[in-house]
């Protein structure tokens, strides 16, 4: 079953199959205020249903990347979702497009109730509050967390946080799922609940991470980046194969002992 | 430590509850204008507008003492009055000396120094009474419908969001000293206090800059959530003809409460 509802016209203008590709990046470079280039001419394309990892060792530009995506920083080259440029005008329905889950569920989950913070999203959309209710509760079934509506963050375990975190953006109806290291800090039970709830979803996904377990078992297709550059672009299993670019890059093969 | 440790807001099903926010945000403003106007020494009329505050209390359903054991929180700040005491001229009621000077508390000063007490604690209730009835989000809400200047209200907002962020991180400094004040055995630890003072200084600064570190990645993940600039609520504002009747009734208690002060 599709994700995308097109029953927000304002939000959607997708038609399936031959459309533009989900992320199209070209050239992006990017430079901090300080000076300290974070990216540079990073250019990928991510097509619809497609699950990619995102790898690379710390202050790769992962994130920096990431917070290009939807326009939260904005460097020089072209970025579309979907077909619709990152740019000003286009903000507001981009980060309805966009799904994007930061790293630590303190800084996603900032309102005082599971409800509150799954309807933000949907809430300052626009939408008419029946469709709120009814994003929030299929939104919370999709991430097993149905019930937990009116419990308060702060009093979840991180593997529930993180899935509440998800559920924010999944009732936005997004295009595409960006997360950043969304298996980081978890328990194995929870960390298999979560690989378990990416598998399924159908959605195209960005997914950047150090769990190279996770990697090998979820995503065919692996993007490396060191030094705000991407080094390699393919197929997961081909790459694990490489020693020689882990090696350069700080990575270490998955080996189930 | 969360958000709602500092969330005053009360869980209840009373009038009060389902009031729309703007007749609570302008019966407490025009209840603290009101107190503020009236004359000083005007016992009688204190003690109406503190029943008024009661009454308010016990329509909200909030447990007996909620408003005054909250409103203490005032008492430090009225010190700042203290020096009327001393100013006003009026007949001397004590007088004691202090450094070779004689200091004289006048009637007249001592009179206007308990109104402005009473004043400021009667204001206060009525604010607690406000922020116990009214969700955070409704209360900004009705303050823009009263247009209220967005700027300061965008303020007011991330000062609440961001409180808790603050003392969080101050907890996880402080625990983290705490884990690293070590003692020799049978010895005292520490240096000096100045050593102290600078490893307190510099606390402070780190916790400035992991609180402003952490409220720019919220705020990203409130950007990247479709936040515009203005918190939504779900709930929907209607002034319906109960809000109307209370809006006339409180109103018309609070001139009551005037033309008490001003017999």
């Amino acid at each position: 079953m599709p994700i995308i509802h097109p029953t927000d016209k304002k939000l959607l203008q997708t038609d399936n199959g031959a459309g533009p590709p989900t992320l199209r990046v070209q050239n992006l470079s990017f430079s901090y205020p300080d000076g300290f280039q974070a990216l540079k001419n990073v250019s990928l394309t991510i097509a619809p249903r497609e699950k990619a990892a995102l790898v690379g060792p710390n202050g790769a530009g992962k994130s920096t990347l990431m917070l290009h995506l939807n326009g939260l920083l904005q460097g020089s080259g072209a970025l579309e979702v979907a077909g619709l440029p990152v740019a000003k005008p286009h903000l507001p329905v981009i980060r309805g497009k966009v799904g994007m889950v930061f790293q630590n569920p303190d800084d996603q989950l900032f309102s005082p109730t599971v409800f509150d913070d799954v309807a933000f999203g949907p809430l300052h959309m626009g939408l008419p509050v029946d469709e709120i209710r009814e994003r929030v509760a299929r939104a919370l079934a999709q991430v097993g967390m149905d019930g937990f509506e009116d419990r308060l963050s702060h009093h979840l375990s991180l593997g529930q946080k993180k899935r509440v975190s998800i559920a924010t953006v999944l009732s936005m109806n997004p295009e595409i799922l960006v997360l950043d290291e969304p298996s980081a800090g978890l328990d194995p039970r929870a960390r298999r609940a979560l690989i378990n709830l990416l598998r399924d979803l159908p959605l195209t996904m960005l997914v950047s991470s150090h769990d190279m377990l996770m990697v090998q078992e979820l995503f065919p297709r692996m993007i490396v980046m060191d030094e705000g550059e991407i080094v390699a672009d393919g197929e997961t299993a081909v790459l694990l194969q490489n020693n020689d670019l882990l090696e350069a890059h700080g990575l270490e093969r998955p080996s189930l002992a | 430590m969360h958000i709602n440790s500092f969330d005053r807001y009360e869980q209840r099903h009373s009038l009060v509850h389902h009031l729309d926010p703007r007749t609570k945000v302008v019966v407490t403003g025009l209840f603290i204008i009101a107190n503020v106007l009236l004359p000083d020494g005007a016992w009688a009329a204190f003690a109406a507008a503190w029943g008024l505050v009661l009454l308010g209390g016990w329509l909200a359903q909030l447990p007996p003492g909620y408003l005054i054991k909250r409103s203490f929180i005032v008492l430090p700040f009225t010190l700042a009055a203290v020096t009327i005491l001393f100013t006003l001229p009026g007949t001397a009621v004590v007088t004691f000396p202090l450094f070779s000077r004689t200091i004289t508390i006048s009637d007249t000063g001592l009179i206007r120094f308990a109104s402005i007490v009473i004043r400021s604690w009667l204001s206060i209730q009525a604010a607690i009474w406000l922020t116990a009835t009214t969700q955070f989000p409704d209360l900004m809400h009705a303050l823009r419908h009263l247009r209220a200047p967005r700027l300061l209200i965008a303020i007011i907002s991330f000062m609440y969001r961001y409180l808790f962020v603050l003392a969080n991180e101050a907890t996880r400094l402080l625990r983290a000293r705490e884990a690293r004040s070590a003692a020799p055995v049978g010895k005292n630890g520490g240096g000096s206090i100045l050593w102290r003072a600078k490893v307190a200084g510099s606390m402070v600064g780190q916790l400035f800059i992991r609180s402003f570190e952490r409220s720019e990645r919220v705020y990203n993940a409130m950007l990247a959530r479709g936040y515009r600039g203005q918190l939504l609520t779900m709930n929907p504002h209607v002034m319906k003809k109960r809000d109307w009747r209370v809006l006339v009734t409180a109103v018309t208690l609070i001139i009551l409460v005037q033309i008490i002060g001003r017999l």
